[in-house]
């Protein structure tokens, strides 16, 4: 009888276990997929011809495969994103979990949920008949669609992840530490942001690099408002981000070109596993101070 | 009880040998698959309807990855019938498909509804595309910079575009979007824009222009006046048989009674 609820026990364990492992698979496949498939071309054009050649000219008759203006654009852009998305994000954070009232906190954060929950298609649809003709109206630029209409699109959409997450971090401050400073003589704004926000530091650094990680792999709202044409990056010209790059070519590609769009989609994979451990060195330092 | 068992058992094999003997007749059903061009999207979509309409049991599919992709697709099998809006290239022939030309499909050049502009010639076009021409005033029109809007490399129409205009690879396309829909709605919200787009997706939103004097239409395509067009084209494996229903298929849509349908959707049939 023992031995059969051993065997149960254990066979659980090996399903559990099976099911751990397609994660990690799939993980594993798609990491060694876009190696195998990445790889090629850049080998084909060379390391330093590929990262910084300034000219993308894929179906040309002499092609050149330069993917330096995708990078620029996509660094620039979500820095512009995180640059416009954070005070409103960090703010809007504090203000819900230490100042506003119970009924304010729970209308807006459904609100921010919803937020979170639009396509990014509906983002792009919007961006593309409201703000690339806005932008073209109140800047007098000859077309609207443009990396300034991206980077606004983009820190709207990195709002929700910020603010939830920093929410969730202030949150998590012990009540204690607030209530000490508040009957040391501190005004309960001052406690907010010389005690709850230092305290909950590490949180919202993770915020912001969850920021970095939704505006760097966002493809489908840029390539509507982008314009897409592989430009060096400049705020009112028309540009193309390593995401775009790849999905705006990928259904006609062939050959060299198909490659070398692997070999972007590993570039961007790079970039996010580099988000993914900035995410997680501030997630453990986190752990480590509580 | 041992009886029921072994019914069990009989009646379970030959439970599993009709399901064989299903799963043979339904990879026999007949199924005529097309794949390539998107252009070719309401033209393909007509005819297949009009199929499957008269043969009941027959299931037409379409799958919309663009020209070279169809080609590359029926060149290896994967579907009947390859469809590309643009002729094949000699490489492409030469590696054993045939192609058989459908339908001509004129390339309408259209700016916003607001530009005065109403006719181009074909190398103003060209220069406006190059970058010679940037302002909408040189050609007659208001002063502002004239905004150039494409598709994306490798697309059938922007291959079908540069290659009538000569301008392939030199274009200085402001916006290069992925989708017909989405140069006409970006021509339709920007009065300086100027766009091509397939005839057959035309919409009132946009001003259509003519090219050296000729308004594009289906006369105009056809007696190859207007200068802008490219041509439909089913693509076929030279060696390897359709199969029957592909191609009765194929025998309908190249036969005179398709015309209608052909010219219902708004390209020039080829017969």
């Amino acid at each position: 009888m023992k031995s059969k609820k051993q065997f149960v026990e254990r066979l659980v364990h090996g399903v559990f276990l099976l099911l751990g492992l397609i994660t990690v698979g799939c993980v594993l496949l798609i990491t060694i997929y876009l190696v195998i498939s990445g790889l090629p071309a850049i080998r084909e054009i060379g390391l330093v011809d590929f990262l910084f050649g300034k000219t993308w000219k894929s179906t040309a008759a002499e092609p050149s495969f330069g993917i330096l203006p995708f990078i620029l654009t996509s660094i620039y852009s979500t820095a512009g994103a995180i640059l416009l998305g954070v005070p409103i994000g960090f703010f809007t954070a504090v203000y819900l979990s230490k100042l506003a009232p119970a009924a304010v906190k729970t209308a807006v954060s459904s609100a921010v949920s919803l937020l979170a929950g639009i396509p990014s298609v509906v983002y792009g649809l919007v961006g593309m008949l409201v703000l690339v003709p806005g932008i073209r109206n109140v800047f007098d630029v000859p077309d609207g669609a443009s990396m300034l209409a991206a980077t606004i699109v983009l820190a709207v959409m990195i709002l929700p992840s910020i603010i939830k997450v920093s929410i969730t971090s202030l949150d998590a401050v012990p009540k204690e530490y607030e209530d000490a400073s508040l009957a040391l003589g501190a005004t309960p704004v001052e406690t907010y942001f010389r005690v709850s926000v230092p305290a909950a530091k590490s949180g919202i650094a993770a915020a912001v690099v969850l920021g970095v990680g939704r505006a760097i792999g966002e493809a489908m709202a840029v390539m509507m408002v982008s314009g897409n044409a592989p430009n060096m990056p400049s705020l009112f010209e028309s540009v193309r981000f390593l995401t775009t790059a790849v999905a705006s070519e990928m259904s006609y590609s062939r050959g060299l070109q198909r490659q070398a769009l692997f070999s972007i989609a590993l570039v961007l994979f790079l970039f996010i596993m580099l988000i993914n451990a900035a995410l997680n060195f501030f997630l453990k330092r986190d752990k480590e101070k509580g | 009880m041992k009886r029921t068992k072994k019914m069990f058992a009989l009646a379970a094999s030959a439970l599993l040998a009709a399901s064989l003997f299903a799963g043979c007749k339904s990879e026999d059903a007949k199924t005529v698959s097309t794949d390539g061009s998107t252009s070719m999207a309401s033209v393909i979509g007509a005819l297949g309807e009009a199929f499957e309409a008269e043969h009941s049991d027959v299931t037409f599919t379409y799958n919309p990855t663009g020209s070279s992709s169809g080609i590359q697709a029926v060149s290896e099998g994967r579907c009947d019938i390859g469809l590309s809006s643009r002729a094949l290239s000699e490489e492409e022939k030469a590696s054993g498909l045939t192609e058989t030309i459908l339908a001509y499909d004129g390339i309408a050049i259209i700016v916003n509804p607001e530009n005065p502009v109403t006719d181009l010639s074909l190398e103003q076009i060209a220069a406006i595309y190059k970058g010679e021409i940037t302002n909408w005033s040189e050609v007659g029109g208001n002063d502002a910079e004239i905004v150039l809007i494409g598709r994306e490399a490798g697309s059938g129409t922007r291959d079908g575009f540069e290659s009538v205009t000569d301008t392939e690879d030199v274009c200085k396309y402001r916006q290069e979007l992925t989708s017909t829909g989405d140069v006409i709605t970006t021509v339709g919200s920007n009065p300086d824009a100027i766009g091509y787009a397939s005839l057959a997706s035309v919409k009132d939103s946009i001003k259509v222009l003519a090219v050296d004097g000729v308004t594009p239409s289906e006369a105009t395509v056809k007696d190859g006046s207007y200068a802008v067009q490219r041509p439909f084209v089913l693509v076929t494996k030279s060696d390897t048989e359709l199969s029957e229903t592909a191609q009765e298929f194929f025998d309908f849509i190249t036969s005179a009674d398709a015309v209608e349908l052909i010219s219902g959707a708004g390209v020039v049939a080829a017969k």
